[in-house]
């Protein structure tokens, strides 16, 4: 009996097909768990900063200062861990087909994310966490800086493995349908992968400035731990002036250039051009029409888009139209939006930063109260930005899995029904929601009691 | 070429199964044999320190699998769909429940993450144990290699067969108990040295290398084709010595879980296979030392 209806599948959920819910799946779990990694990637630089001033001024202020964000980076870094280990698993489970012909390529970075960096990463964590009065000032930032290493190297990995998807490299096609590795530099040194990675990484220092400057003027806002709320503020905001600026240029523009060499039909989906322009404008806000091939409501920068990807006003850009429909990125609309909140809100980053940076060039933002608002209350916008930018380049991908090679509905699971993936789905919803709050309480609690606070050992001690 | 990726994924599972076998049968016992707060300590001090590294080699194991055999790693993943998320999310309480738990000193907090670490440890026991039953059964693949079995069956023994049915959950029960009699052995090693420690005035660094020497004496039987295990029953010894009743407990459950193993090979060999050609094979042998790990350990 049961037999039977395991093999007529019509009672299964009617109301979304598996493959919408396979996406909301990785989609879901994805978004979330970057929520952590951006943060303890940037934040890694940042302690190394932290350590090497201490290093200079031979003083216990940075170290504290130190000690304190390490306590932060500490509870981000386990999220990072529990959120992450999913991410692994859910190749096999819900994309079965994709790693049966892809795990031979993408297995080997995920491998070495694994094995190498996040191996390095926690462990040296522990010894940068724990080990502090048996190290000496000397191994303790050797320490710190091998966590930032190791982080800065799993990023690697694992935007090596996105950039082979969105741009395969050496690779070539086997008798089955399999995908062989044939060079694995062709893998490592992915044209795609240099200015994605860069400008990931960057994006990841943007967040942990904002997250710096904004606890900083929390401090100085409340006129509490003051000494410490300005090392925070001035060191967010330098990094953050700096981050910022490189995030739009040379990165983002690099990042821009990638998707237009290599993913015609997404730039076009992505600046919502839908007929092709000798001299496009760079739209800045408008309604993109997939129906009716056209965008409502433009306001444009006339030819600034040929300019920006061809250094030419007049160079031909090309629309959607040029592309058969089914090679267009299925969900424009979410593309086009994503897009254009990334880089509305990567200025208004950048020009929040100046600002902040010209107060204290002029040595009045410490006083400034309502400009240590602005950075306290910019606090989301930075991971709002980087999750925007995600959704462009997964969303961009489409429709396909692994650009060129294989459509998304090629690598789902075929077994998994659409009922037991949302299943699963709201079971992580439900547990990442309890995790959330646990997070909050936790770095909250932290932040209230200060760098001043003395240090005891978060981890189990003998 | 294959073979040695082979002997490597192997390698890596059997070390996973070696030493986080061990984190959770610490992680079991602890709520039961460690009353007070500082006896827990000792115990989650044995594997503080290690159990994300230990972790890591299931990590590293599942990276491996994933390059060197895809095919195998797409159809057990998606065929073990629902165990896999369940196990995922006993991996994440776990993980939490360790890490946070001595963030706030509170008779509320400390406790509460206990039980969760307990819990969680207990449940992927019996999961590892019924994806070894699994595998060790065989499930059936259709002709382009994948399967779906239902997350459960209704117990009685017959030829339906789910995740967890009569014969899997027999060898859950087994692993379970394997890993408890693990646990205590940490855990006396590190307790031991506690108490003997504190009677002579010595530092903190005689509990770590007690804890240390557990962790090398979990990593010998690997390096002699898996024929270690003596510790085990030093271990048993002292425990036997400490507080009898807990030794006496153990013995139970030791030869509890030798006769229930011996009784699973026998149920695996008496199951009559509805599709013996449609075995994953392949994965049997890798599951093989790890039955075979489990069976040294219980000797």
């Amino acid at each position: 009996m049961r037999r039977q209806m395991s093999q007529d599948r019509s009672w299964y959920f009617p109301f979304m097909d598996a493959l919408t819910v396979h996406r909301l799946h990785f989609a879901f779990t994805a978004t979330f768990h970057y929520i952590f990694p951006q943060l303890t990637m940037g934040l890694a630089l940042l302690i190394l900063i932290l350590k090497t001033l201490a290093l200079r001024t031979g003083g216990e202020h940075y170290n504290r200062a130190a000690r304190f964000w390490a306590r932060i980076f500490a509870v981000n870094f386990a999220m990072g861990v529990v959120t992450g280990i999913p991410m692994e698993f859910q190749f096999g489970t819900n994309w079965a087909r994709f790693s049966k012909a892809a795990g031979g390529v993408i297995g080997q970075t995920l491998a070495m994310e694994g094995v190498f960096s996040f191996f390095l990463e926690s462990s040296f964590l522990g010894v940068f966490l724990f080990g502090e009065k048996r190290l000496g000032p000397k191994a303790h930032w050797f320490a710190a800086f091998l966590v930032f290493a190791g982080s800065w190297l799993s990023g690697f990995f694992i935007i090596a493995t996105d950039a082979w998807m969105q741009h395969p490299t050496g690779y070539e096609l086997g008798k089955n349908g399999e995908i062989l590795l044939t060079s694995l530099s062709g893998l490592l040194l992915n044209p795609w992968l240099f200015w994605q990675y860069l400008h990931n990484m960057i994006g990841s220092v943007v967040t942990a400035s904002f997250v710096m400057a904004s606890v900083g003027a929390f401090y100085l806002l409340g006129r509490r731990s003051e000494e410490y709320g300005r090392t925070f503020v001035r060191l967010g905001v330098i990094a953050g002036m700096i981050s910022t600026f490189l995030m739009a240029f040379p990165t983002g523009d690099g990042q821009g250039k990638n998707v237009a060499w290599h993913q015609p039909a997404t730039l076009a989906a992505m600046e919502g051009l839908f007929e092709t322009t000798h001299g496009a404008p760079l739209v800045l806000i408008g309604q993109p029409d997939p129906e009716k091939r056209r965008l409502d409501n433009p306001l444009a920068i006339p030819r600034a888009l040929s300019f920006l990807t061809y250094q030419r006003w007049g160079a031909e850009v090309k629309g959607l139209n040029e592309f058969p429909p089914d090679h267009w990125p299925d969900n424009i609309a979410l593309l086009y939006y994503s897009y254009h909140i990334m880089v509305g809100l990567g200025t208004v980053l950048i020009g929040v930063m100046a600002l902040a940076s010209l107060s204290l060039w002029r040595g009045r933002l410490y006083g400034a109260r309502s400009l240590l608002w602005l950075l306290m209350l910019m606090l989301p916008f930075p991971y709002i930005a980087t999750t925007a930018g995600w959704i462009t380049a997964e969303v961009g991908r489409q429709p396909w899995l692994i650009y060129g090679i294989m459509r998304t509905p090629e690598g789902v699971s075929p077994h998994i029904s659409a009922g037991n993936a949302l299943f699963t789905l709201i079971g992580f919803m439900g547990i990442y929601t309890v995790l959330a709050i646990l997070f909050l309480f936790l770095v909250g609690r932290e932040i209230d009691e200060g760098p001043e606070h003395p240090v005891e050992a978060h981890a189990v001690t003998l | 070429m294959e073979t040695i990726w082979f002997c490597l994924v192997a390698v890596m599972i059997a070390v996973y199964v070696v030493l986080d076998g061990f984190d959770l049968g610490a992680g079991i016992i602890h709520l039961f044999v460690a009353r007070t707060d500082s006896e827990r300590r000792a115990v989650l001090g044995s594997i503080g320190p290690v159990w994300d590294g230990n972790e890591v080699w299931l990590l590293a194991g599942g990276g491996t699998l994933y390059f060197a055999f895809p095919a195998l790693y797409a159809s057990s993943f998606s065929g073990f769909y629902l165990p896999l998320m369940i196990v995922l999310w006993l991996l994440i309480l776990r993980g939490i429940s360790i890490e946070f738990r001595n963030h706030i000193q509170s008779p509320v907090w400390q406790p509460l993450w206990d039980v969760v670490f307990a819990g969680a440890s207990a449940l992927l026991a019996i999961f590892f144990g019924a994806a070894l039953g699994n595998v060790v059964r065989g499930v059936p693949l259709d002709a382009s290699g994948e399967f779906f079995l239902p997350l459960w069956t209704d117990f009685t023994v017959g030829m339906d067969t789910g995740i967890l049915d009569w014969y899997t959950i027999l060898i859950a029960v087994a692993a379970l108990l394997t890993l408890i009699g693990d646990g205590v052995k940490g855990w006396a090693a590190v307790y031991l040295a506690g108490r003997v420690g504190a009677a002579v005035g010595a530092a903190d660094w005689v509990v770590a290398a007690a804890a240390l020497a557990v962790f090398l004496g979990h990593l010998y039987p690997v390096f002699h084709q898996f024929a270690g295990g003596k510790g085990v029953s030093t271990a048993a010894g002292i425990v036997y010595a400490l507080h009898w009743q807990l030794g006496l407990a153990l013995m139970v459950v030791w030869l509890a879980s030798v006769a229930s193993t011996i009784a699973s090979i026998w149920a695996c060999r008496s199951l009559p296979r509805r599709d013996a050609g449609s075995m994953v094979a392949g994965s049997v042998p890798v599951f093989f030392l790890y039955i075979s790990t489990a069976c040294c350990r219980t000797t």
